[in-house]
């Protein structure tokens, strides 16, 4: 027994932070101190709160230690581990209460979540598969292999509802069952795949579940296997995410090690190979149709359906595919059943989402919520509201596919029937929030020039169609857009939404019509006034000198165009005709003696 | 899609990284889908993907250099051109987007008197949007090769750039 546990988060995040150097310093002093034997050091995956990160854990006291730096363990270790006192400058504090030191699980961000896709992470050793079936991993396959048939697998899905959480929300079950029940061809092989091509933007559960708890998606693709009568998978994962790679690598080696992976899993007669392939920065291999075309080494184009995958998928076999986070569901719902799963959540869409939270916002980082939970309860408690003062805007969700929710709609219950209603869509989790300080105009074209960048090139409609839309955008942000635009754009996001090809070109249009929804008056205050009232696109920008101005010069020298001018002491002016409206002046101006106008 | 620049570099490969590369094809002949992990390969032994290089792996799984190429040209990460030594990739998903990613690279092309996707004069830097790497909680966020820099204000890049000289 080891009388302390320390949690290092390995996540990319505190990754980047230097959490390993943290770690390292760990393991160097509990050695020095002697105390290898009862301290126990745990490298695991994402916490979640990684806006304080790097963050380390102290067990049995649970003290959650934030913005921890690599100088600071020679403290944790002699008050913490040596006197088994708390340090409390660096335990994190909620923002209202910041004198109270509280349990993790009493900290506003950690209290209104419900954890079951995330159960592992930040939790147990992802490198290390004895931890993972500490925690009942495998079981699931286990009680599967032995006491369940096939059909009654994907009953059990089926009943608990669980829909995809890639984005669309298909019912997992169902897509089992069409797998199932397909034809293979003579050779009798089947396919199961994971959708671990995370690429929009701003959305990062998949990474932290790859990264945080491997075996929860090996386990949860042994048992689909089973369900559907394959005996080979692929995980796609996107080459962005090296950690993640590395860590799912090793989780395929242990578990064949084990024998839960391979020839006769477990000796009871079921084989089941998995094999990782890397995409290589293609947004549409998210896309089912393309991401099966990526894997077997073309071109990762979309192909037209039907046929669907469950019938004709990879290589023409029968396919299923499904989004890591969909899988990171299974092993928990075979072994609490799918009544458990259906008592959170709503009706229709049972179960727990995760988001990640992002933008301007206080607390980014991940959190898994009831289906249901109002974005209210999300940015204002979870996420500790909007940083600086400023004022909410919008939330994007469905990152270049989605839409974006207003202020408005803030008490909607968040969940796939509502999304859709309010013009917005679940999407993978992604939740981006903006400020009074972002355009909504400019956020449209950013997710377009996306679009448009990524737009695979083989339907019209998407291809022509995006790049004329990103136009009229462009045409508005530089302050020649002429009302009629509006219509005719709105009228094109239709025609695109209509006639493309794929989920991709379906989509894209979406952060227009969103944005033009919910913020046309934004829209006609670029077109009329000529204005961009959140002071973001450039064109419609202009800064200028006030009579306070002291004549410091401060600004003429940080000036990267020598656009500014002026003697000493003497009010100095800036030539429009050079100026870039980088705003370096404004920052730089002690006296707020220059605006933007 | 963007336009296609072939590179004007000369092409200096190793015989270690040929016989490595050989290797591997050999490896990867029976592999259904073998190209992709392939290029993936080649890319990181040469730092990019040669023509010289697709010519070989196009022979040795038995494929036309067009279809090589078709997919050597359709993924972004990548690329028919060396890039520098250092390569600072600035992350432009929407989380780092929003809180002023654009800033940045509108401050490294001014530094480094360059554009998006080239290289400086001296081999040294070349400058990338990269699409999303996950950091979302430290947008906005940039990367020199392996290391990474959240939370980057303006003001901050010239002392990350001045410890790669």
């Amino acid at each position: 027994m080891y009388r302390n546990t320390v949690l290092v988060c390995g996540g990319t995040g505190c990754h980047s932070n230097h959490s390993s150097e943290i770690y390292d310093r760990f393991q160097e002093l509990v050695a020095a101190n002697g105390m290898t034997e009862e301290v126990l050091l745990v490298k695991t995956g994402c916490f979640g709160l990684c806006a304080v990160g790097p963050v380390v854990i102290i067990y049995p006291e649970g003290s959650f230690y934030s913005q921890v730096q690599v100088s600071d363990v020679d403290e944790l270790v002699s008050e913490h581990l040596v006197k088994g006192r708390i340090v409390e400058r660096l335990i994190y504090k909620d923002l209202d209460s910041p004198e109270v030191v509280k349990a993790l699980s009493e900290t506003n961000f950690y209290k209104s979540q419900t954890r079951i896709a995330l159960r592992n992470c930040g939790v147990i050793n992802p490198e290390d598969i004895d931890e993972y079936i500490a925690y009942d991993g495998y079981q699931a396959l286990i009680k599967v292999l032995t006491e369940m048939t096939p059909e009654e697998v994907i009953q059990t899905v089926l009943d608990s509802g669980l829909r995809g959480r890639g984005g669309a929300g298909f019912p997992t079950g169902l897509k089992w069952r069409f797998a199932r029940n397909a034809k293979p061809d003579e050779t009798g092989i089947k396919y199961v795949c994971c959708n671990a091509d995370e690429g929009d933007p701003g959305a990062f559960m998949d990474r932290s579940i790859l990264e945080g708890d491997p075996h929860a998606v090996i386990e949860a693709m042994a048992i689909a296997a089973y369900a559907i009568g394959s005996n080979q998978g692929y995980i796609y994962v996107r080459a962005e995410y090296p950690i993640a790679v590395q860590r799912m690598r090793i989780a395929i080696e242990q578990a064949k090690e084990y024998g839960l992976l391979g020839k006769n899993i477990l000796g009871l007669g079921f084989d089941f190979d998995l094999g990782i392939r890397l995409g290589s920065g293609a947004f549409v291999c998210g896309e089912e149709t393309a991401l099966m075309t990526s894997i077997e080494g073309k071109r990762g184009e979309p192909r037209p359906r039907p046929p669907f995958p469950a019938n004709k998928g990879l290589f023409q076999k029968p396919t299923i595919l499904n989004n890591v986070e969909t899988y990171a569901n299974i092993a928990q719902i075979i072994l609490k059943g799918a009544d458990w799963f259906r008592s959170m959540g709503t009706e229709k869409s049972p179960g727990t989402k995760v988001f990640a939270l992002g933008g301007k916002i206080t607390n980014t980082g991940l959190v898994e919520i009831p289906m249901g939970t109002t974005l209210r309860t999300v940015i204002e408690d979870i996420g500790g509201g909007i940083p600086n003062g400023k004022k909410f805007k919008a939330a994007q969700t469905g990152g270049p596919s989605g839409g974006c929710i207003p202020a408005e709609h803030m008490d909607v219950p968040i969940d796939f029937e509502n999304l859709a209603a309010i013009g917005s869509i679940m999407g993978s989790g992604g939740l981006i929030v903006m400020d009074e300080d972002n355009c909504m105009v400019d956020i449209a074209k950013f997710f377009l020039l996306f679009t448009k960048d990524e737009s695979c090139g083989k339907c019209t409609p998407c291809r022509i169609g995006t790049t004329r839309l990103l136009e009229y955008l462009d045409k508005i942000t530089s302050g020649k857009g002429e009302l009629s635009d509006l219509d005719e754009m709105e009228k094109l996001c239709y025609y695109i939404k209509d006639n493309s090809l794929c989920g991709l070109g379906q989509t894209a249009p979406n952060p227009v019509l969103a944005t033009l929804r919910f913020f046309r008056d934004e829209y006609v205050a670029h077109i009329v006034d000529k204005k961009c009232p959140a002071g973001v696109c450039k064109a419609l920008l202009s800064y200028e000198v006030l009579d306070t101005c002291k004549g410091c010069t401060l600004c003429a020298r940080n000036c990267p165009v020598n656009a500014i001018s002026g003697a000493v002491k003497q009010m100095h002016t800036i030539d429009q005709s050079k100026c870039i409206k980088c705003g370096v002046c404004m920052d730089k101006c002690k006296f707020k003696a220059i605006v933007r106008k | 899609m963007a336009r296609i620049k072939l590179t004007k570099v000369p092409f200096a490969g190793t015989p270690e990284q040929e016989a490595a590369l050989n290797a591997k094809l050999d490896e990867l002949k029976s592999v259904p889908g073998g190209l992709m992990p392939a290029l993936q390969f080649a890319q990181e032994l040469y730092g990019y993907l040669p023509i010289e290089v697709q010519t070989k792996i196009a022979q040795a799984l038995g494929m036309s250099l067009e279809e090589v190429f078709g997919v050597a040209t359709f993924y972004s990460q990548f690329t028919l051109s060396p890039r520098g030594q250092y390569q600072v990739s600035v992350c432009m998903g929407t989380a780092c987007y929003v809180k002023g990613a654009g800033d940045l690279v509108d401050a490294l092309k001014a530094k480094f008197g360059i554009e998006s996707g080239e290289c400086t004069d001296d081999g040294k830097f070349s400058l990338i949007e990269t699409r999303c790497i996950g950091c979302c909680g430290l947008a906005p966020v940039l990367t020199v090769n392996a290391n990474v820099y959240g939370k980057v204000t303006t003001n901050q890049l010239d002392g990350i750039v001045s410890e790669y000289k």
